[in-house]
């Protein structure tokens, strides 16, 4: 047996010591995932269930003639096939999309993307259900497909919607913030004004599950049960109530384990829809779980922004305003993710962490034949696309003006007594001390000397380049006046219940799909009531247990429901109050609160604790006059506005030049997200946000070829990147509370994914330097870095 | 999950009785060795196999490599994992566990095998590449006996060999000369993924210290792993140094016919190619002096 070295367990561990609240701590869900006991949506078993497989098509864009199932439906072990027609019959071949658009649940008319979903089979196994498929015979007209977005309002364009009335074009909206006036005034009359074209490609969140449901329809009790890999419950069942016309009250959601979500779990897909219309129609569970390449090729994809960004400053350096102009491409079905007065999403923080006099965008949104999503992939709701921008730009204003980029940075950043300071497309950002977080990295990466050693390589001719990013980001959305989705406005319930014991169970409405929740809401209670983590039972991922709320997106969970889960635990400390002071024969303002117990003022003898409280609370004493027995509460809470977290980020690579491979050879990241409530899983959540920008910088691009087909079907096509490809990160943090959030806390778990993209770009862009070069697309994958060495840099698309 | 179409599997017990079955079911048959390159393609139904048998039982006879002085011998269901621990054959061809160090990760260089590679004959596979530099011979064994062929006989095309439909690959035959020096270099876009390109190298040198014998394998840049005799016949005789990879660079670079495609455009690959070539000569080089 080899020897494993223990670990210090001091090392993970503060929280023991405390004995309460925030602080490090092992997660509360590892034993279980550790020991293989997770409970995945595939792992539902149910008595007699069945299998649905999907036929997609393999056409971008083609006219559906004529679909023949007589031999699927001989197949042996074949209960049911359905086609697009059959639905149609039941009104339930479209549905809506989180956009107000509508998606094709089985295509009817037209294919409008490879792998649209055409047919499906419900069989025995899984495995007569594949082999059916290939008995459908569908007859297509093959059409022309609109695959560069550049090209869909050309006139002569092919028309993708013309399931839409009186739609002519390929438009999908357009949209703008800022001050158009104001800010072409400013370009104007500025020194220096820099212009760059910078694409973000499509990428796809590639969580390692795949989606899949498990719908269990009871035609007796007319109730529908269903298992799905969903990162809003609750969102979802309302939807479901209004699609499929089943009462809210009859739905039941249950979101098990999750393996991974980045947003790719936000939509409803048709495969949903699929698998609880085979459970209506058989009478039998209908299990559907996707494979890896329909996973690639149909569910939500992120990014696809063709961005032009222009930066107006003095000769000395100071950012006067940023302009940009954006060409969106949202596949066949508009199918975002976003709250529904928010088209772009959160894209106007494109103005970044920096003071400026005007900013404006303008934004199109266009059809393609390409695979409909546009989701909050790990981003913030655009996050990531606004904060590329505007990093990559702050880069190219400093190459232009001789200035170092963290120098510039720091130059323009919003001052600290400027908050909460007020952008110029109207976000009113909560907090934030930029410039130590931003000195903090600089002190970690050793900055002077970073850049004294690459002068040193480039008189020896080997590139070596140093990446700054620093971003605020937008998230916890939202204020429900503002924000909702599909009408549903973004704000969270929460209940807690504490036993007769002492011991409680916290419930909430959002998911967790591998952020440690069921650690996070235990230490935030815990913090509030003094009962330890161990004792209190996170609840979550099913609508019949938990209260309403909008699901695990865009950073909110602890910035919304973590906001909940202490409100909640206050009430219920309230109450334990008013009880106390019963217990102890004071009046309630002759109490005060340490961790745990509530006693009499100046008097540490007379105490009882938050345990003794909750007996009392449903024993046989009296209770103080007008107080109902339980010790439980619960809330809604209505985020009064966003939080904004901010980090700084230095990236450094080095590029071998006889090949062009680019090594990320250190990382260092300073976070600063409010109030940190587990250091370790922050930590974890910066980790894998890193590893997802190593992804999209180097490597990562959901491609087509030019008749719309998929060139991502596989991971062996679609790259997503290993330990290996990335170092050993260093991180860092600083706090500045949120004012608005009871706790200060302001969310992380999109932190790093948003930014890190522009720290490695800029890193490669800095070492490339000698090639007199200012922007190179991603992915900078070894053939498009060769490309930028030989003044060649192009765009991926 | 991706599932495959259905299909009747069978272990072996013996090549002997492997090759019977071969025989008997033709073409709607096919041997799985690792599996790593057959069971993804019937996964994704790119394949379709009525019969599958299964040679894994036979890595006892099958799995071994055997340094010998005049040659080197592998058996075909030798793992990958299994060449690159060999430290007897690191030392007489360090471009095996060059090679094996970047082929795919540990889980699929645990299963997968030398045999299953070759007979892929993927123009992407590094195994072709090494042997295609080492001079390798196949054996390969039939219902009529045994037969060697070169590693240019053994490629007949893009994932198409001269193993016939009732044969079997056994085993792998590399000569030995004195003086040897080997070395193997790949460009990926991320560790596990096939090569963008690769390259080998093997050098012989004369007591002189002039190139006695040279041969350069490349894969990724054509139909199949590429060996190129211009190179050989242009090295021969000369004394090794910059002036001199450098034109085998060239060679290499123009010889080649890679394609455009998502790892990387021709031109980048005709580069590669010369960049690898030089490389690999390079250390190929040192390693045979020391
Ligand atoms: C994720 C991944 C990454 C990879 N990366 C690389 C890489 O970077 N470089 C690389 O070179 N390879 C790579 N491979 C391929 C890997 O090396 C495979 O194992 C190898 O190509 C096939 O070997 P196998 O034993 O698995 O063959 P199998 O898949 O079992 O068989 C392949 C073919 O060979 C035939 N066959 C097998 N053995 C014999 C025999 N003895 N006689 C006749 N026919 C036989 C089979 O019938 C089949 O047609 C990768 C594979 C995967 C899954």
């Amino acid at each position: 047996m080899t020897a494993v070295q223990e670990p210090k367990f001091s090392e993970f561990h503060d929280n023991d010591q405390k004995p309460v609240g925030f602080g490090r701590m092992l997660r509360k869900e590892d034993p279980r995932f550790i020991r293989g006991r997770g409970r995945y949506t595939d792992d539902i078993q149910l008595p007699g269930m069945l299998h649905l497989a999907i036929l997609r098509s393999p056409f971008a864009h083609a006219r559906i003639l004529s679909v023949d199932t007589s031999a699927a439906e001989a197949s042996p072990g074949v209960k049911l096939v359905v086609t697009g027609a059959m639905l149609a019959e039941k009104g339930l071949a479209w549905m809506p999309t989180l956009s107000n658009d509508v998606q094709a649940v089985l295509a009817t008319d037209k294919v409008r993307f490879q792998g649209q979903e055409v047919a499906f089979v419900v069989a025995d196994d899984r495995y007569h259900a594949r082999d059916a498929l290939e008995l459908i015979d569908v007859e297509y007209e093959v059409l022309e497909p609109v695959i560069d977005a550049r090209r869909a309002l050309e006139p002569d364009a092919p028309l993708i919607r013309d399931d839409l009335q009186d739609k002519r074009n390929n438009h999908v909206f357009d949209w703008e913030t800022g001050d158009e006036a104001a800010t072409e005034a400013v370009f104007a009359s500025a020194d220096v004004v820099v212009r760059e074209d910078i694409v973000y490609p499509r990428v796809h969140p590639a969580p390692m599950e795949t989606c899949g449901a498990v719908a269990d329809f009871d035609a007796v009790e007319g109730k529908l049960k269903l298992w799905s890999t969903t990162q809003a419950p609750h969102a979802h069942r309302t939807l479901y109530a209004i699609v499929a016309g089943i009462p809210e009250h009859k739905i039941q959601v249950i979101s098990p384990d999750i393996g991974g979500g980045f947003g790719n779990k936000v939509p409803i897909y048709p495969g949903y829809v699929c698998a609880i219309v085979g459970s209506i129609l058989t009478g039998k569970p209908v299990k559907w779980m996707e494979d890896r390449s329909e996973n690639l090729i149909s569910t939500g994809f992120a990014r696809d922004y063709i961005m032009r960004g222009e930066i107006a400053a003095t000769r000395d350096g100071r950012i006067l305003a940023i302009r940009t102009n954006v060409l969106a491409d949202h596949g066949a079905f508009n199918g975002t993710a976003a709250p529904v007065k928010y088209p772009a999403g959160f894209f106007g923080v494109f103005t970044g962490s920096y003071d400026l006099q005007a900013a404006y965008c303008k934004m199109t949104a266009v059809y393609t034949n390409k695979a409909p999503g546009g989701v909050a992939y790990a981003c913030s709701f655009r996050i990531t696309e606004a904060v590329y921008l505007v990093e990559r730009i702050v880069d190219c204003l400093a190459d232009e003006l001789n200035m170092d980029p963290a120098a510039l940075r720091i130059k323009n950043f919003i001052q600290p007594d400027q908050f909460p300071y007020e952008t110029k497309t109207g976000w009113v950002y909560d907090s934030g001390n930029y410039e130590p977080t931003m000195r903090l990295a600089m002190d970690i990466a050793g900055y002077a000397e970073l850049r004294k050693e690459q002068e040193e390589k480039r008189a020896r001719g080997e590139l070596m380049g140093i990446g700054i990013s620093f971003f605020t980001e937008a998230v916890g959305a939202g204020p429900r006046k503002h924000m909702d989705i599909l009408g549903l406005g973004m704000a969270d319930g929460c209940e807690l219940r504490v036993h007769p014991t002492g011991k409680a169970v916290v419930r909430l409405s959002v998911q967790t799909q591998g952020q440690g929740h069921e650690t996070t809401f235990a230490q935030i209670v815990a913090e509030e009531i003094g009962i330890p983590p161990a004792d209190i039972e996170v609840v979550h991922g099913d609508t019949d247990q938990t209260p309403f709320g909008l699901g695990t997106y865009g950073s909110r969970s602890t910035p919304v429901s973590g906001a909940a889960a202490a409100l909640v635990a206050r009430k219920v400390r309230d109450k334990a109050q008013l009880i106390a002071s019963g217990m102890l024969e004071v009046s309630v303002a002759d109490l005060e609160w340490v961790k745990g117990a509530f006693q009499v003022k100046g008097d540490p003898g007379k105490s009882v604790t938050i345990q003794d409280i909750a007996f009392r609370a449903h024993g046989a004493g009296d209770l103080p006059e007008g107080v109902e027995g339980g010790l439980e509460a619960q809330i809604c809470y209505n985020p009064s506005n966003l939080t904004y977290p901010h980090g700084a980020y230095i990236c450094v690579v080095d590029i071998d030049p006889g090949t062009a491979q680019v090594k990320v050879r250190r990382f260092i990241a300073v976070d600063d997200c409010g109030t940190r409530i587990n250091p370790m899983i922050i930590e974890g959540q910066v980790h894998g946000g890193l590893t997802d920008g190593v992804g999209m910088a180097l490597m990562e691009m959901i491609a087509f070829d030019e008749d719309g087909n998929c060139l991502g079907a596989s991971l062996m096509d679609y790259l997503i990147p290993t330990s290996l490809e990335v170092p050993d990160w260093e991180t860092g943090y600083t706090v500045t509370p949120s004012p608005h959030h009871p706790i200060g806390a302001k969310g992380v778990g999109e932190s790093a994914t948003v930014g890190s993209p522009p720290a490695i770009v800029n890193a490669v862009v800095d070492a490339l330097k000698p090639f007199g070069i200012r922007h190179a697309d991603m992915p900078l994958t070894p053939s498009r870095v060769w490309d930028a060495m030989r003044g060649r840099a192009t765009p991926p698309i | 999950m991706q599932v495959p179409a259905p299909f009747e599997y069978e272990r072996a017990t013996s090549v002997d009785q492997a090759i019977g079955l071969l025989e008997r079911l033709g073409s709607s048959a096919r041997l799985v060795a690792g599996g790593h390159s057959l069971l993804p393609m019937m996964k994704l139904r790119l394949a379709n196999f009525e019969y599958l048998i299964d040679i894994n039982p036979l890595h006892d006879q099958l799995g071994y490599i055997r340094v010998g002085g005049d040659e080197v011998r592998i058996g075909a269901l030798t793992r990958h994992r299994e060449l690159l621990e060999s430290d007897e054959l690191a030392s007489a061809f360090p471009i095996f566990r060059d090679a094996e160090r970047v082929i795919a990760d540990p889980v699929v260089r645990n299963r997968g095998t030398l045999g299953g590679s070759l007979c892929q004959a993927d123009p992407s596979e590094d195994l072709s590449a090494v042997c295609t530099t080492l001079d390798a011979h196949c054996v390969i064994r039939g219902p009529r006996g045994e037969r060697v062929v070169s590693m240019e006989e053994f490629h007949v095309g893009p994932y198409e060999t001269a193993v016939g439909d009732d044969e079997i690959l056994i085993e792998i035959r590399v000569p030995r000369r004195p003086g040897s020096g080997s070395a193997y270099q790949k460009v990926e876009r991320r560790a596990g993924d096939w090569a963008v390109v690769s390259a080998g190298a093997a050098v012989w040198l004369a007591g002189d210290g002039t190139i006695s014998d040279a041969r350069v394998g490349l894969a990724a840049v054509g139909p199949n792993t590429t060996g190129i005799p211009e190179i050989s016949a242009t090295l021969r005789g000369q004394v090794p140094d910059e002036r001199v990879y450098q034109r085998a660079g060239e060679i290499a670079a123009r010889s080649c016919d890679p394609v455009t495609d998502q790892r990387g455009s021709e031109e980048y690959k005709r580069h590669l190619a010369d960049e690898l070539t030089r490389r690999t000569l390079r250390t190929a080089v040192e390693r045979a002096r020391s």
